[in-house]
């Protein structure tokens, strides 16, 4: 296959370049949302929006009434939130929970995926139970308990978890918190009796939630996958992540960038634009080469993904990895080239910055990553 | 079975059934190169009938049409059978600056007799070729070339000095950009082909960093360059004072050609090869190092698919070849500072056998001409920031 998109992908990114321009555009989005100090840290509307273009059903079956399409084409639209700083349960609901739900009973299926392609619903992934992503570690406990389960423990930086009608949780059934096997995912519904929220706005405006599990009683078909064997279904849910935060990370490193070379083309000092400085010209095209790698390995691992290739779980964390470096590079040189005014509120280059680091912390960062690169490789 | 599955399993059994087992080992020394030219020795029996098994087929330019001497391959067979001798490690059968440059611009800028009679030899490995571009004052700003070819009708008497010129000493025949017009900077040279044992040609190699001494000066006395050899063949490539759009086109070949791009082995990871290498055990800053550096290796080796993809297809920048040149010649740079690193005082050695008479320390000095041969780092940065970013121009 090769590494551009075809022509039907073509007009999908042109269709989501457009919808979020337009839609998710910053003021219209982040800075609305966050100025009202909205507790959900994005608008229910847009989502509706969402689910009438088919975006939230990208990766849901035609059978189940979604577009069944593949990784590629949910990061055409991530790229798209990332150039925008579009808040919404995109990447969470559509690409983390919709790849567990596919991976799921009919019975979860047919009780979940239809809010999620009306744009109803909204779902969190929960896996953290620290401020670094670990998950080999994972300690929250799901104890068996008449026909189901009892859920007890935390789990940290959940994000829109207090929003969100079901979390996918991740909790262990078996073995000890360092164990491979025995780890069992759950569909928790929101009004289960027993989870607490203690929600918190992070340094981008969106809210993440420390949520706790007390307790609470799961039916057996809460189940996703099978019980004791779901880290096989966690390593899809993980590679769809890593693959959907690096292609919104690239949107996120383009759209900084983009504001910054037309930046530098506009900006007078010492009488000449300060694109004219070769100090500055260098360090544009240093970051133009290492973001178009970073775009060039995140579609090849999302090729792979959907193929079901071997290495597509390596090449995964590549394109986290590497996303990762490109896309902080991007942000922090777009603040610098803008001088003094990349520094307020009121210019929209700041967000990038603030909107790039929680992504690169969320689903593991570079140094995760790329310790995860090593030990794939054999050292 | 599709067609190209089919040409995927025919090229397996032919590279199986040809070549030979010490022709899919690692390059270790300048002589595991078979450069072809009038002088060419070959090093053992392997390397000769690896080259002749591959002429024959038209593999030495697998993608150059049949009629010149090439095996007149699809662009996704070409791929194809990259990925396959790159499967067995295979050594290339031939390299020249014919195949990765000069052949391209005939392909393109060549008159038919032209192509005929060179990319023919090109393909064969009968000729050796050089490139006259640098002179001593005329560096990255190339444009600025004095070396001058004086019109005397059926022939040009070229004075001058060539600098950087690598395997002069070695190569049968150059191609070399000369200036026919003074008054124009651009529209003023010319891109000629001539016989380094032509009257007044002289070369002196000069010592490189790394012990080896592959380029030279190259000076010109007077040499008397026909306009037209035998059968009506031009000496020049392109049109007279045009020369420059054909140095350009060429430069884009060899930059893609210093990149790496479609090279599997400069985007692959080195962190397991090295750590077993040392024996496991590595430094715990330096095995992160190697992680990164494994991080932008592979994430290059996807851009170099993307930029061969995008090529074939006309989807990429036309400066794309030089971002391409610049990142691909920093990471290899990175690259074998890690392997020195990695080797330890072994990597140091200088004229062992056990290190292949200092194979990796040479390479390394080696490697640091990527970022200035065929245009520096810093001009590849010049030309991005111009041409695809369109920042202003001072
Ligand atoms: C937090 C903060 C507090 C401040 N407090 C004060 C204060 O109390 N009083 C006060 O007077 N000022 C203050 N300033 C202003 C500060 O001095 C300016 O921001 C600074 O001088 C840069 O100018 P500029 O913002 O206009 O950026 P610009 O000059 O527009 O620079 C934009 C970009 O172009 C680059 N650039 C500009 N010229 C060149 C060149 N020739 N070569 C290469 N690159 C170039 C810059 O390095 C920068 O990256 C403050 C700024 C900040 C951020
Ligand atoms: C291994 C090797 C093989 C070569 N083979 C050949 C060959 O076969 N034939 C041939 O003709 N030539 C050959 N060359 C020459 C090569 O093309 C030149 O070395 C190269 O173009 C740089 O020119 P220079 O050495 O004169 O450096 P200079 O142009 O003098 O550059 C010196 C430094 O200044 C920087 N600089 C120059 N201009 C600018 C600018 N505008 N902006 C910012 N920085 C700038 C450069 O990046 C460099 O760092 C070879 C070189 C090497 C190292």
């Amino acid at each position: 296959m090769p590494l551009y998109y075809d022509d039907d992908q073509t007009m999908l990114a042109d269709t989501a370049a457009q919808f979020m321009g337009e839609e998710g555009a910053i003021a219209k989005q982040l800075r609305h949302w966050r100025d009202k100090g909205c507790k959900d840290g994005f608008g229910h509307a847009l989502w509706k929006q969402m689910a009438e273009m088919g975006f939230t059903g990208i990766l849901v079956p035609e059978a189940d009434g979604g577009m069944g399409m593949g990784n590629v084409e949910a990061g055409i639209v991530l790229e798209e939130i990332g150039r925008n700083l579009t808040p919404s349960p995109f990447l969470t609901s559509s690409v983390m929970a919709a790849t567990a739900l596919g991976l799921g009973s009919d019975d979860l299926k047919g009780r979940y995926l239809p809010g999620l392609l009306a744009g109803d619903s909204v779902f969190a992934v929960a896996i953290d139970e620290g401020p670094k992503h670990n998950p080999d570690r994972i300690a929250c406990k799901a104890e068996k308990s008449g026909n189901g389960f009892k859920l007890t423990g935390k789990k940290d930086f959940v994000v829109q978890g207090a929003s969100a009608d079901m979390i996918v949780v991740a909790a262990r059934t078996a073995g000890s918190d360092d164990d491979a096997e025995g780890v069992t995912l759950f569909a928790v519904p929101k009004d289960a009796a027993g989870v607490g929220h203690n929600s918190v706005r992070l340094v981008d405006s969106s809210m993440a939630s420390h949520v706790t599990f007390d307790a609470v009683e799961l039916d057996g078909d809460a189940v996703i996958g099978e019980v004791d064997g779901g880290r096989d279904v966690l390593n899809r849910v993980l590679d769809a992540g890593r693959v959907g935060a690096a292609a919104e990370g690239v949107g996120v490193a383009r759209g900084s960038m983009d504001m910054t070379i037309d930046y530098l083309k506009q900006r007078k000092q010492f009488g000449r634009l300060i694109g004219e400085f070769q100090a500055l010209q260098h360090r544009a095209a240093h970051l133009y080469s290492e973001v178009e790698i970073a775009r060039a390995v995140v579609i090849k691992a999302q090729q792979l993904l959907d193929a079901g290739a071997e290495n597509a779980s390596l090449m995964a964390s590549v394109a986290k990895a590497k996303v990762g470096k490109a896309a902080g590079l991007a942000v922090k040189e777009g603040v610098q080239m803008h001088g003094g005014i990349g520094m307020t509120d009121e210019y929209d280059i700041g967000l990038y910055m603030k909107r790039d680091r929680a992504l690169a912390e969320f689903m593991g960062d570079v140094y995760y990553h790329a310790g995860r690169v090593a030990e794939m490789s054999g050292y | 079975m599709s067609d190209l599955d089919q040409f995927r399993s025919e090229t397996r059994a032919w590279l199986e059934a040809n070549c030979p087992a010490e022709m899919r080992e690692p390059v270790r020394e300048d002589a595991d190169i078979y450069w072809g030219g009038r002088n060419a020795t070959f090093k053992n029996d392997a390397q000769k009938a690896w080259f002749e098994v591959c002429r024959d087929k038209g593999y030495t330019v697998p993608a150059w049409p049949k009629e010149y001497g090439g095996a007149g391959l699809s662009p996704a067979e070409a791929k194809v059978l990259r990925e396959e001798m790159a499967r067995i490690h295979a050594r290339a059968p031939l390299q020249s600056f014919g195949i990765w440059m000069l052949g391209p611009a005939l392909l393109h800028f060549g008159t038919e007799v032209q192509k005929q009679r060179f990319l023919n030899e090109i393909a064969r490995g009968e000729i050796r070729w050089c490139q006259g571009y640098s002179e001593p004052g005329s560096g990255s700003d190339l444009v600025s070339l004095q070396t001058f070819g004086e019109d005397k009708g059926d022939h040009w008497v070229v004075n001058g000095q060539k600098i950087w010129t690598s395997y002069a000493d070695k190569a049968d025949w150059i191609f070399c950009l000369v200036r026919t017009d003074k008054n124009d900077k651009y529209r003023g040279i010319t891109f000629m082909l001539f016989d380094m044992t032509s009257p007044g040609v002289s070369t002196k190699p000069i010592l490189l960093i790394s012990g080896n001494s592959p380029f030279c000066e190259t000076f010109f006395d007077d040499v008397k360059v026909p306009k037209e050899y035998a059968d009506g063949i031009p000496a020049q490539v392109g049109e007279v004072n045009r020369g420059w759009d054909v140095a350009k086109y060429l430069l884009g070949h060899e930059r893609e050609m210093i990149s790496g791009a479609g090279d599997t082995e400069r985007g692959a990871g080195i962190g397991a090869m090295l750590t077993r290498a040392a024996g496991g055990v590595l430094d715990p800053v330096l095995r992160a190092e190697l992680a990164m550096f494994d991080v932008d290796a592979l994430a290059y080796s996807a851009m170099g698919e993307k930029f061969l993809d995008e090529i074939k297809v006309g989807k990429a920048h036309p400066a794309q070849p030089n971002m391409m040149k610049y990142a691909g010649t920093e990471l290899n740079k990175r690259r074998n500072e890690l392997i020195m690193a990695a080797g330890g005082s072994a990597a140091l050695e200088w004229d062992s056998e056990e290190s292949n008479g200092g194979s990796k320390a040479r390479s390394w000095l080696r490697t640091k001409a990527n970022s200035i041969e065929g245009g520096t780092s810093e001009v590849m940065l010049n030309v991005v920031a111009k041409r695809i970013l369109e920042l202003p121009g001072a």
